[in-house]
């Protein structure tokens, strides 16, 4: 008999949790990161004019962007955790004493 | 009289004038074709900044252009490395086999100066993952005398500069590039920006 201060946590809540973690802590870095609504960039392009010439011309920075892949796989993996969310009983703890 | 002597030197000499070599392997490292293609999502955009090669410019007769523009392959990026990788890969551009990407220049048509800015369509063999074709492009050529010394922060040292910009689209198809392939997911037509400087020191 467990007390309801140290009442387990029921995995199926845990699953939710973790899916809502990784949904807002995807989304998060997504939008932090400048919200870059393509594919992910290992270096970013910047253009830039050549002053005598008036050339425009591009160069790039090594940085990570995380684009909208990433942003689906942080989407996919927490309704995964959703999904299997059902698999556990409404009451099944998440470990046992 | 002295002036008319000086003028009918000056006249000779421009006459005589052999065309100017401009080398195209820029010190500061500007010169890149840009090159954009539709793709799901967004464009797919990049450049090639590999870029080697001469051009005989005339200013006095710049119909009489000729030269070649190699663009290293494996200097095409885009911002996305897993994209590099395809891009680079034998399925694609196979930069192994196929190093260099040319365009040599045989003749320059339509032509019209306008001040130190040259129009003409440039005929030539472009060369791409071994496929010569014969194409014509819009170009635009701007001498700027006495720029070379003036851009590298050594104006003593004189010289001049060729700009070169031009616009055109390619067919991937063309040129072995997946014809026929994945043009559900990446266009077919490639559109290439030029747009490089050459520079030829004093002598």
């Amino acid at each position: 008999m467990t007390t309801p201060a140290s009442a387990p946590f029921p995995l199926r809540r845990l699953a939710r949790v973790l899916g809502l973690v990784v949904l807002l802590g995807t989304g998060g870095f997504w939008a932090a990161k400048g919200a870059h609504p393509g594919w992910s960039q290992n270096r970013v392009p910047h253009p830039q004019v050549d002053e005598i010439t008036g050339i425009e011309y591009v160069t790039y920075e090594d940085r990570f962007v995380p684009g909208v892949e990433v942003l689906a796989a942080g989407l996919g993996l927490a309704a995964g955790l959703f999904a299997v969310s059902f698999l556990f009983n409404r009451n099944q703890p998440a470990r046992t004493q | 009289m002295k002036r008319h002597l000086l003028l009918a030197l000056a006249l000779a000499t421009s006459l005589t004038a052999a065309p100017l070599s401009f080398d195209f392997k820029d010190p500061k490292g500007v010169n890149a074709i840009q090159f954009h293609l539709d793709s799901l999502l967004e464009p797919i955009s990049g450049t090639a900044s590999g870029v080697i090669g001469t051009v005989a410019f005339d200013p006095a007769n710049p119909a009489a252009t000729a030269g070649k523009i190699t663009v290293a392959t494996k200097s095409l990026v885009v911002s996305n490395a897993t994209m590099t990788e395809h891009l680079q890969s034998p399925m694609w551009l196979d930069v192994a086999a196929n190093p260099e990407i040319v365009f040599e220049l045989t003749s320059l048509a339509n032509v019209a100066t306008t001040g130190n800015t040259t129009s003409a369509t440039a005929s030539g063999k472009f060369s791409l993952k071994g496929v010569t074709k014969e194409i014509s492009v819009p170009v635009k050529l701007t001498h700027l005398a006495g720029a070379y010394g003036k851009r590298l922060n050594k104006p003593e040292l004189g010289g001049d500069l060729l700009v070169i910009r031009g616009e055109f689209t390619i067919n991937r198809g063309d040129y072995g590039i997946q014809p026929g392939k994945n043009e559900d997911k990446v266009n077919p037509e490639v559109k290439l920006i030029l747009a490089i400087v050459g520079g030829a020191p004093k002598a």
